[in-house]
């Protein structure tokens, strides 16, 4: 099914991306000509094939201990922030 | 001194003959003069790198025994690594304003080793490209010919190194990101088993399939410089805890009885006829060498594009997602409300192949799309890594081009984005599978640089390495230099 205009206002509303009007029959173009390309896999029979996330077979992400390792450096990641104020990051008002 | 080779540079740093602030004031001076051709450098760190060098020549004075052998050598950084009170941009306008707090492992690594970082070189944007002209900061030249692509996304690094504007450069692959300008700029560049080389510091674009890995003129200085950046971090938890072999021990190895895959599928009709004749030459060189070719099939290779371009996107899509306008980064002036400035940061801070590849993920992750898009293509990744390993039981390694042209013009591609992702045809099965591919020059069409690549088991970057030195011992390919360097 191809893509619409309506499709991509919605998609890009879920990536909170903001698109000019004048842009979106490009992104429509280039979305159902990317799936175009991927509708290749579609006809092939994966059943019983389990999908694959990490390259290496049996690999899972490591855990530690759950043990304080880090220390506290709010102050200094804070001196690149936009927008702060006594240690809070200042947003416009979220809540009435 | 930039036309010496890099064992040459070693042996005059250590013989005093040269020092490294020499050598780094000769390099920083050549980016000066010479990297508004190119475009190569975001960033060159002046300072720092004459502090580094400093600091390199008091180790050296000390001949202490100990001492990595690119001590005092200059290279060039990736801008994708995060280096810490210096701008890490990634070729986004997102992060034109972002000073790191902390240091990538890799630029730890390499640091402690000695080495002297000149600069970040350029690379298309969150490293979402194959041309190097989606980044924020301009379009890279090609060296061998400056109205075209260097390729991409570590298209700065390749033209740095092209350029002579660095000995030394690291890169980064996900689809095909070192290898494709390697190939493009003549140069050999090695990206590793997926989990070799820390991604701690290293901005994520597609988490399953980024690599970081070593660029430069041969097999021997990729070896050199993988021996400092390879190796396990506890703050990776995609690294994994294989020890790291000396790169240099192997590479002199004979390769009689070598197995030299060709697949099938690389080398059917659509290969263009002059990169199959370079081809060719090479495989009667490994022939010559002892190796024996075997004819061999990858029956899924042509899905490795559409599984790529769903999964990649799909990665980038949840990775992206941390750049809002509130911790770091571009943050759009006067917002309404905070939907406001969540999507008018963002909107103003990606450029265009950026959010195409957003939208593309989040299209394909959403509800009623996930299964036939997303798990799809994961299904059918499982599938290419096994086509691979069935084939590792036939020969120990693949043969074959690493992209179907050479080095397009600059613009060529822009309107059509579709056709610019079949660049990673050959390189992006590699990354999907986690296994380690290396691409080396391996002649000319007309003036510009082709590349081979080879392809080997996971963890066999010590035999990738030493096919492909074995191979520059016999050809001076690599050693060619662009015209007027």
């Amino acid at each position: 099914m191809p893509v619409t205009a309506q499709d991509i206002n919605r998609t890009a509303h879920l990536a909170k991306l903001r698109i000019d009007e004048g842009e979106i029959p490009a992104y429509v173009r280039n979305l159902n000509n990317l799936l175009k390309l991927v509708d290749d896999m579609s006809r092939v029979n994966t059943d019983n094939i389990d999908p694959m996330s990490h390259p290496m077979e049996g690999q899972t992400q490591r855990f530690r201990k759950d043990n304080i390792t880090e220390e506290n450096q709010r102050e200094l990641f804070q001196t690149i922030a936009p927008q702060v104020t006594e240690g809070l990051y200042i947003v416009p008002k979220v809540i009435e | 001194m930039h036309t010496k080779k890099l064992s040459e540079m070693i042996t005059d740093l250590r013989n005093k003959k040269i020092s490294s602030v020499e050598l780094t004031t000769h390099y920083l001076n050549r980016i000066e003069k010479l990297d508004k051709k190119y475009n190569s450098f975001i960033t060159v760190s002046h300072q720092e790198a004459l502090e580094s060098a400093q600091k390199a020549d008091k180790l050296l004075s000390q001949n202490s025994a100990n001492l990595n052998a690119l001590t005092g050598i200059p290279l060039a950084q990736k801008d994708i690594f995060c280096t810490m009170g210096i701008k890490t941009s990634c070729g986004s306008r997102m992060l034109d304003n972002f000073i790191s707090p902390y240091n990538a492992t890799v630029v730890e690594k390499c640091s402690q080793a000695g080495m002297v970082m000149l600069g970040k070189t350029n690379m298309d944007e969150f490293a979402m490209g194959a041309s190097n002209e989606t980044s924020f900061y301009g379009p890279v030249r090609n060296p061998w010919d400056t109205s075209c692509v260097p390729g991409g996304s570590s298209g700065g690094s390749a033209a740095a190194l092209a350029a002579r504007l660095c000995p030394l450069a690291t890169g980064t692959d996900t689809g095909g990101s070192i290898r494709q300008p390697a190939a493009m700029c003549g140069l050999t560049g090695l990206k590793p088993t997926y989990g070799r080389i820390s991604r701690y510091g290293m901005i994520a674009f597609a988490s399953s399939l980024d690599q970081a890995g070593p660029m430069g003129f041969s097999a021997e200085d990729a070896a050199l410089f993988l021996n400092v950046i390879a190796g396990f971090d506890e703050k990776d938890s995609t690294s994994i805890d294989n020890p790291v072999p000396d790169y240099m021990q192997d590479l002199n190895n004979n390769l009689e009885g070598l197995k030299i895959g060709l697949p099938k599928e690389y080398f059917a009709e659509s290969l263009d006829a002059e990169i199959g004749k370079l081809l060719q030459d090479a495989i009667k060189i490994y022939e010559k060498l002892g190796a024996s070719i075997h004819e061999i099939s990858l029956p899924n290779s042509a899905l490795a594009i559409p599984v790529y371009y769903v999964v990649a996107p799909a990665e980038c899509s949840s990775n992206l997602s941390r750049y809002d306008g509130i911790r770091f980064g571009h943050r759009a002036e006067n917002p309404r409300n905070l939907l406001d400035l969540y999507e008018r940061s963002r909107g103003e801070g990606f450029g265009a192949e950026v959010k195409r590849r957003i939208l593309t993920g989040t299209y394909v992750l959403s509800a009623g799309y996930y299964d036939a898009y997303y798990l799809k293509a994961q299904r059918i990744r499982h599938l290419i890594r096994d086509d691979f390993i069935k084939a590792f039981e036939k020969v120990d390694v693949i043969l074959g081009p690493t992209a179907p042209g050479t080095a397009f013009p600059i613009g060529a591609k822009v309107s059509d984005p579709v056709s610019m992702y079949l660049a990673d045809i050959y390189t992006c099965a590699i990354n999907l599978a986690g296994l380690p591919g290396i691409s080396v020059p391996v002649g000319f069409k007309q003036h510009l640089p082709i590349g081979m690549q080879l392809i080997g088991s996971y963890f066999r970057e010590a035999q990738l390495l030493n096919v492909a030195h074995r191979y520059q011992q016999q050809t001076d390919w690599h050693l060619r230099v662009p015209e007027g360097i």
